[in-house]
């Protein structure tokens, strides 16, 4: 029984492992954007200190590349993944599956669907914001970009506030079944400890949909001002 | 014992029937009057089909063997479900009295890539033999029974074995899975030799051996949905596929060559 050199190292074990660190290390982002994006609240200053020394530390091209790395293999594996299990039934049931109730869940089913939801929204999200339009601003007499000023006003669309709602609960959805499901992919599961993953999941997933979606929503009623 | 209900049951068959492995195939209508609710569901297929030959027509092929839920043999998806709606319990186990009068019953065959459909509701599933030829065995001569005590093994492992050992290799798994992934049986084999002495030593290149297989067969990826383990006639647990994915990794690195 033992493994010929020839086979491939990314077996469907080593895949779904692949996608789950890389899948966790997004979540890593994801908090830490979060975190940061909260400055919104304390004010204009505040957010733009927050920008600016972010970008004005060289480390960031780098940064932003391992980023794009991580996503792209997340990416790229999730595409194959998900046409080799379209192509392992090439005859579906013609009694809709019926879940059991004890298994799958929403979140488990549409991962697909939210993780493409997902890439169209990130696509959209760094056009309107990131290369959206350009302030200038001082504070404490170091000239600026006013990015407060851009999100403010990129979120006075309240299609853009719907959208971005729509586009973090799925993400939200999404992380809440892709956190605890890379702990299992990796073989991390123990019968006392998966529970309070799971939980973590949750949390985590609520955590991120209710998170952003104030910062769209308090940005949408900061317009007046 | 008990079994004297003097009421039966009319139900709405929708059955798939394919000639051959080439046929297309399609779903088929049939009525069935008389089915009392303590048959056992392939009971009422041997009925069903008792009707079909007095017709002059052809007989619905279905896999059975012991009909007493131990040997893996019948299948079918019913309404959907593997084994049909009752849980932890095979397609011989499951009676009649499950169901009502007048309901519709739609059966199925298992649906995969590597499960081809040999006539109507048999599905070949060679798939699974050739992934156990792949590495669910031990090599070593066990010789008879050791002296009790000379090998000494935990209780939680020895129950953990017993449990994962408890797989019929039916393909419940497979069929119930939105991937067609075969990986809730092969944890299961991995683990139940994995976790006594006597599997211990081919541990590290079993579980990869088995997975490579597997892939090599067209079976679908895990996606962790569950739905396997909800499904499993035989509640074959999640935690399994765990230590197999442990299993991968520990061959990866394990391998000399």
């Amino acid at each position: 029984m033992s493994s010929k050199s020839s086979s491939s190292f990314f077996n469907s074990v080593v895949k779904k492992q692949f996608m789950g660190i890389s899948g966790l290390l997004l979540c890593g982002f994801v908090i830490a954007h979060l975190l940061g994006n909260l400055t919104l609240f304390i004010g204009p200053d505040a957010f733009n200190k927050y920008g600016y020394t972010l970008t004005s530390n060289p480390l960031i091209y780098a940064a932003e590349a391992g980023l794009m790395a991580i996503f792209l293999v997340h990416l790229v594996l999730a595409v194959q993944l998900v046409i080799e299990n379209r192509r392992a039934r090439p005859i579906p049931y013609a009694y809709s599956r019926k879940h059991s109730g004890r298994g799958a869940t929403l979140a488990s089913s549409t991962m697909p669907i939210t993780g493409a939801l997902t890439l169209i929204f990130l696509v959209l999200h760094i056009r309107g914001l990131k290369f959206g339009t350009h302030y200038e601003t001082e504070v404490n007499g170091i000239v600026m970009r006013d990015l407060y000023k851009t999100t403010i006003e990129y979120f006075q669309d309240p299609l853009h506030v719907l959208f971005y709602v729509v586009a973090v609960c799925s993400l939200g959805l999404h992380v809440s079944h892709g956190f605890w499901s890379a702990f299992q992919s990796l073989g991390l599961n123990h019968p006392k400890y998966m529970p309070k993953i799971k939980c973590a999941a949750w949390a985590f997933g609520i955590v991120t949909a209710v998170g952003f979606s104030s910062l769209a929503i308090f940005s949408y009623f900061q317009g007046g001002r | 014992m008990g079994g004297n209900s003097t009421e039966t049951m009319s139900l709405k068959l929708k059955i798939w029937r394919q000639k051959n492995a080439k046929d297309k195939g399609g779903m088929v209508d049939y009525n069935l009057d008389g089915v009392s609710p303590d048959m056992s569901f392939l009971e009422m297929l041997d009925i069903l089909n008792n009707k079909l030959v007095r017709e002059k027509g052809d007989s619905i092929a279905f896999d059975h063997d012991c009909r007493e839920g131990i040997c893996g043999m019948c299948s079918l998806m019913i309404n959907g479900q593997a084994h049909g709606p009752q849980a932890n319990t095979t397609t011989c186990q499951l009676h009649m009295r499950k169901f009502k009068n007048g309901d519709e019953i739609v059966i199925e065959p298992w649906r995969a890539k590597a499960f081809p459909v040999v006539k109507d509701l048999m599905v070949d599933r060679t798939a699974m033999d050739q992934i156990m030829a792949a590495g669910g065995y031990v090599n070593v001569n066990t010789g008879n029974a050791p002296d009790g005590n000379s090998i000494l093994i935990g209780q939680n492992e020895a129950e953990l074995a017993m449990d994962a050992a408890a797989c019929i290799g039916c393909g419940a798994c497979v069929a119930s899975c939105k991937n067609a992934s075969a990986m809730l049986f092969v944890s299961a084999k991995v683990s139940q030799l994995a976790l006594l002495p006597q599997g211990q030593i081919e541990a590290e290149t079993r579980a990869l051996a088995m997975v490579e297989k597997m892939d090599e067969l067209g079976f679908g990826n895990c996606t962790n949905e569950a739905e396997c383990e909800a499904q499993c006639p035989k509640g074959i647990k999640l935690d399994n596929i765990a230590r197999m994915n442990r299993g991968v990794v520990r061959g990866l690195f394990a391998a000399r060559k």
